[in-house]
């Protein structure tokens, strides 16, 4: 395995990549006379277009990606990206549009982001859409910060969210930023929210109760209409996390089931890549009486011609430079206009079966705290293994011996030494069997043999990494070695 | 297991009294859940603290934890050590590890915590 | 569906494993009333034929190309080496998840760790995380940041920041106890020091100013740093025109305490305002406030260098309501593309773009300046961007230089109602020689 140096290793005085044409203009080198100028960057490199197209390349072999096998991660919905997608949004007129052109010359661009705007209300039943938020943390603080403006106007912001305890991370924080405080809502025996903690702590000071549906054990919160009725007499909110989408499209519509706010993760049930940590793209969906807080500018058309509308008295204001990201969007267009409705139902009916068949074969091997029916995604623990001193993270390290990514650990935190699973509906049974055979074979080997989860992985790129010298000593950025400096 | 004279809180915290101080900590159980620990954040001497509130946090890779004061006074002594070597609550918890000392305030509080008997019961309770 | 990767017979055997004799079955756990009972207003699926059918109608309607255009404004018309394309579309960079499990990561965290470093290099900051959604965003947070560090109330914001940036900020702070205040210009177009120095007091947690600013204008950031300390405020610096620092001396080394900004420059096309790439660096004493992912190094057990993300309990994922930031997905292949952008034009390239740029830049506002009509406006020293001031109302003149297939500049009045008839111009090392001297013909026609 070729181990591969940093790019600053490699560089050296006298090599360069790139090229740039003549300057053409006369050169005037008395510039910026009395502006502080730098010689040089110090320690940027200096390396060929062949090193670098070896390094990159390199170290993309290095990483698993979609492309290579599957990712079983709960609530991340990891599916196939498809290829026509990168085509079309690569499309010049579309990369190449400057966010400040005239609205009458980039009119293409104006449409596709209306159109994708009614597709997602078509799907979830919501009446409006803001294609804004860079991803699903931003989409859920512009959704508590819409849920605030709307309670303002009417004299009190109030200054609680109910959360059940069982949320993604991002959901406390996005409401803490709005400056609400959180009150946790406890899950009852099956996982789900416990109606009665809700009905008590349901009170005139809270602004909205952010419910993830599924849940994140994967789980349908069958109660819906009842929390939605609950929360609605008492003036507040539903708001929706839609990273579950994935179970939903075709089969039921967030709108239907009184959601008021929601947001959707286009890097999750939409297949735009994940890019190694982004960009996704978090759209928010509100009803009717929310529509006048979206973030400005909002899509309008007049007269046949898309217009950016900045009169937006209501408006919670700006949140991001520009419209969205555009690019990420344009690919979750064309993958709902390949699906068709036929295709967003077959998401989740094939989903559900993928996640349920690998329940169904490995419920006797590893504990399932909840018993609960689960849809596209479950969570099993490490209760059996921990009687031989195995942790999940034993058992995930162990899985990338056989070449699989680990699932979602340690969440949701109501269960302890969590392991999430979600296949998505792209991955093949053949796949599928591949990942049971291994979590049957570590649950043997915990048993027969501790010590070889233990020290996993032995065959990836690295062995376990020493993650807590990182966070004691961190070490962010390379420094030359002392002596070297500029001269390289 | 649990040192006989040390008082500990539903949190995890340990206490020992001597006369007018008494120094805090987290158990040898709090450590063992959070993992290695890599970085604390110390409050500042002189700080006034009020039964259960937050005095500062233990991080470890994972896992973020409050501590909370187990009772009411104000802060004499922090333990700089932990600056440098954040690993002496794993090691050695109820020891080189201690986080603060606090000169007490109201002494009834004591009664709220639990003894190292009572403690290696409710740990023993917890679910796993 | 072609995305679907069961067979008849597989689905037959895994729903008989669930124990169900149809899909529908899978479902059963949702109450009937609130299922669709009919399908969704959807077209039915399109082919990939049709598919691309479809977005060549629409891109029809673009005509953005058709037009020579000196926008700039936040968002930078920069030659893309092929390189960055050609690398960052590898199914093993776009395809992969987040880095949460390091040994199947190293190529994503490796490429985090170049970039962190290259950001620190170009900033003269020490620490820079590995990405934020945008340049404004980066303003939002890092105001955030002095807020949390400072435990004051106020932030001084020179109004020469972007407008949406400023915008931004409002909304972020809007719902935490952070008062804003806006700082004028000057006439040179610099921030207005005497300004600057009345409002600055000790309930100020940071003085925020961009360089070059939206007007275009280079800061004295050693004089705004200067003050900033003296009332022991941070200095927050918003860079929207990195390219800049491959000339200008690293703000780090002029006092500036957070860097933050738009690396949009860095290899990432126009794309109608996004996805972008914001970035964030600062000094090492605040990394614990640092929002975002960073990535460390380390070792593994066979003691061969290694890196992971660190320092998470920042993060949401572990101390939820109480973290720096909400951010979870941030950028990632973004500054991959940047990575792989700042690495090809290199030390050498880096000041060359630069070089040409302000080249361009120089050489233009000297044309058109000698235009009957023509003035600058806001004389401070500047990089690839100036204001110029017509003797006739812009929308007209616009409207005239459209129809000569020209676009760009962008309308000042809209944005600061002071400056009638002014509007800013960028040029870039993509304008040819040619290009900018047609513009000026066109400018003095449109101005007759």
């Amino acid at each position: 395995m070729i181990r591969e140096p940093l790019i600053f290793e490699l560089s050296a005085k006298g090599k360069s990549a790139f090229s740039l044409p003549k300057l053409e203009v006369p050169e005037k080198k008395e510039i910026l006379r009395n502006i502080p100028l730098r010689a040089e960057i110090e320690g940027f490199p200096r390396v060929s277009e062949v090193e670098i197209v070896r390094h990159f390349t390199r170290l993309s072999q290095t990483n698993h990606c979609v492309d290579i096998g599957f990712y079983p991660l709960g609530s991340c919905t990891m599916k196939y990206n498809p290829k026509i997608n990168e085509k079309v949004a690569s499309f010049s007129e579309f990369t190449s549009s400057h966010p400040f052109a005239p609205q009458d010359i980039i009119q293409g661009n104006l449409q596709i982001l209306k159109r994708t705007e009614e597709l997602l209300a078509e799907i979830t039943g919501m009446d409006a859409f803001t294609l804004q938020p860079s991803a699903g943390a931003q989409g859920e603080l512009i959704g508590m910060m819409i849920v605030r403006a709307f309670h303002e106007e009417k004299g009190n912001p109030r200054k609680i969210i109910l959360i059940p305890d069982s949320a993604h991370g991002t959901n406390p924080s996005s409401a803490h930023l709005s400056g609400y405080k959180v009150k946790e809502i406890k899950s009852n025996e099956e996982g789900t929210i416990d109606v009665n903690d809700l009905s008590q702590n349901m009170t005139e000071e809270v602004a909205a109760l952010m419910i993830t549906n599924p849940n994140t054990l994967g789980v349908f919160e069958a109660d819906i209409m009842k929390i939605a009725q609950i929360v609605h007499s008492k003036g507040g909110f539903i708001y929706m996390d839609g990273a579950n989408m994935n179970a939903l499209t075709g089969i039921c519509r967030p709108g239907d089931m009184d959601v008021d706010v929601i947001h959707l993760n286009l890097h999750k049930t939409f297949s735009t890549p994940h890019g190694g940590g982004g960009p996704g793209s978090g759209p928010v969906g509100v009803k009717k009486n929310l529509e006048p807080y979206l973030p400005f500018p909002v899509i309008d058309i007049k007269k046949e011609e898309y217009f950016l509308n900045f009169d937006r008295p209501k408006s919670i204001g700006r949140v991001r430079s520009f419209f969205g990201n555009h690019s990420v969007i344009i690919k979750a267009l064309a993958y709902i206009l390949s699906l068709g409705s036929e295709g967003l139902k077959e998401i989740s009916e094939i989903a559900v079966l993928n996640s349920n068949y690998i329940r169904k074969s490995l419920e006797n091997d590893y504990y399932l705290k909840y018993k609960t029916p689960t849809l596209h995604e479950c969570v099993f623990s490490d209760k059996f293994q921990k009687e031989h001193g195995i942790q999940n993270i034993d058992i995930a390290k162990r899985l990338i011996d056989f070449n699989l990514h680990p699932p979602t650990m340690s969440f949701p935190l109501i269960v302890h030494g969590a392991l999430m699973i979600e296949p998505t509906e792209t991955e093949s049974k053949r796949d599928l069997d591949l990942f049971i055979k291994a979590m049957k074979q570590i649950s043997k080997e915990a048993k027969e043999n501790p010590e070889i989860l233990k020290s996993a992985p032995k065959t990836a790129h690295v062995r376990r990494l020493d993650e807590t010298t990182a966070a004691r000593n961190p070490v962010l950025r390379w420094t030359p070695p002392s002596g070297k400096d500029k001269q390289d | 297991m649990y040192p006989e004279d040390f008082h500990f809180t539903k949190d995890h915290e340990w206490a020992q009294i001597k006369g007018e101080t008494v120094t805090v900590g987290i158990t040898d159980f709090a450590q063992k859940q959070l993992g290695d620990v890599v970085y604390v954040e110390l409050p500042k001497v002189g700080t006034q603290l009020e039964f259960h509130q937050s005095i500062g946090v233990v991080e470890s890779v994972k896992a973020v934890s409050d501590i909370y004061s187990p009772l009411s006074g104000e802060v004499v002594a922090v333990n700089e050590e932990l600056n440098n070597s954040p690993e002496l609550i794993n090691q050695d918890p109820h020891g080189k590890g201690w986080i603060i000392r606090l000169k007490i305030k109201d002494e009834t509080e004591v009664e709220k915590l639990m003894s190292a008997s009572e403690y290696e019961k409710f740990i023993e309770g917890i679910e796993d | 569906m072609r995305y679907i990767s069961l067979s008849d017979k597989d689905k037959k055997e895994m729903m008989a494993k669930v124990g169900i004799d149809s899909l529908k079955r899978l479902f059963s756990s949702i109450p009937e009333e609130l299922k669709l009972k009919k399908s969704l207003r959807i077209p039915p699926p399109f082919s990939e034929q049709e598919l691309l059918r479809y977005f060549d109608s629409i891109r029809s309607q673009i005509k953005y190309s058709e037009y020579l255009s000196f926008y700039g404004g936040g968002a930078y018309n920069h030659f893309i080496p092929y390189t960055v394309d050609y690398l960052s579309s590898r199914g093993e960079f776009l395809t992969p998840y987040t880095p949460y499990q390091p040994e199947v990561s190293q190529g994503t965290l490796q490429v985090i760790f170049e970039y962190q470093t290259l950001i620190c290099q170009l900033t003269g900051m020490d620490i820079a995380n590995a990405s934020l959604y945008d340049g404004a965003s980066g303003a939002a947070e890092a105001v955030l940041m002095a807020h949390r560090i400072k435990g004051r109330s106020k932030v001084l914001i020179a109004r020469t920041l972007h407008p949406q940036y400023r915008e931004v900020i409002r909304t972020y702070v809007k719902n935490v106890a952070i008062t804003t205040e806006e700082v004028a210009y000057s006439p040179t177009g610099e921030i207005d020091f005497q300004d600057l120095e009345e409002k600055i007091d000790k309930e100020t947690s940071a003085v925020v100013c961009q360089s070059p600013n939206f007007m275009g204008v280079i800061e004295n950031l050693e004089k705004i740093s200067e003050l900033a300390r003296s009332h022991h405020a941070l200095f927050i610096l918003v860079v929207t025109e990195p390219i800049s620092l491959g000339l200008l001396e690293a703000p780090g080394k002029l006092g500036a305490d957070v860097v933050t900004g738009e690396a949009q420059s860095f290899g990432i096309p126009l794309s109608f305002g996004g996805p972008y790439l914001g970035f964030l660096a600062c000094s090492k004493d605040l990394l614990r406030q640092l929002p975002g992912r960073i990535a460390g190094q380390t070792s593994d057990v066979e003691g061969r260098r290694g890196f992971v993300l660190t320092l998470s309990t920042r993060e949401q994922h572990i101390r939820r309501e109480r973290a720096t930031s909400n951010i979870c997905t941030n950028q990632a292949w973004c500054a991959l593309r940047a990575t792989i952008f700042l690495e090809t034009l290199g030390r050498e390239g880096m000041r060359e773009v630069a070089w040409h740029n302000i080249q361009k830049a120089n050489y233009a506002l000297e044309k058109l300046v000698q235009i009957n009509g023509v003035k600058r406006r806001l004389k401070g020293s500047f990089f690839n961007e100036f204001v110029l001031e017509l003797s006739k109302e812009w929308s007209r003149v616009e409207g005239i230089l459209r129809q000569k297939k020209i676009i760009g500049g962008i309308s000042l009045e809209e944005f600061y109602p002071e400056l009638k008839n002014c509007a800013l111009f960028c040029f870039t090392e993509v304008h040819k020689k040619q290009d900018i001297d047609r513009f000026v013909k066109c400018l003095e026609e449109a101005l007759e």
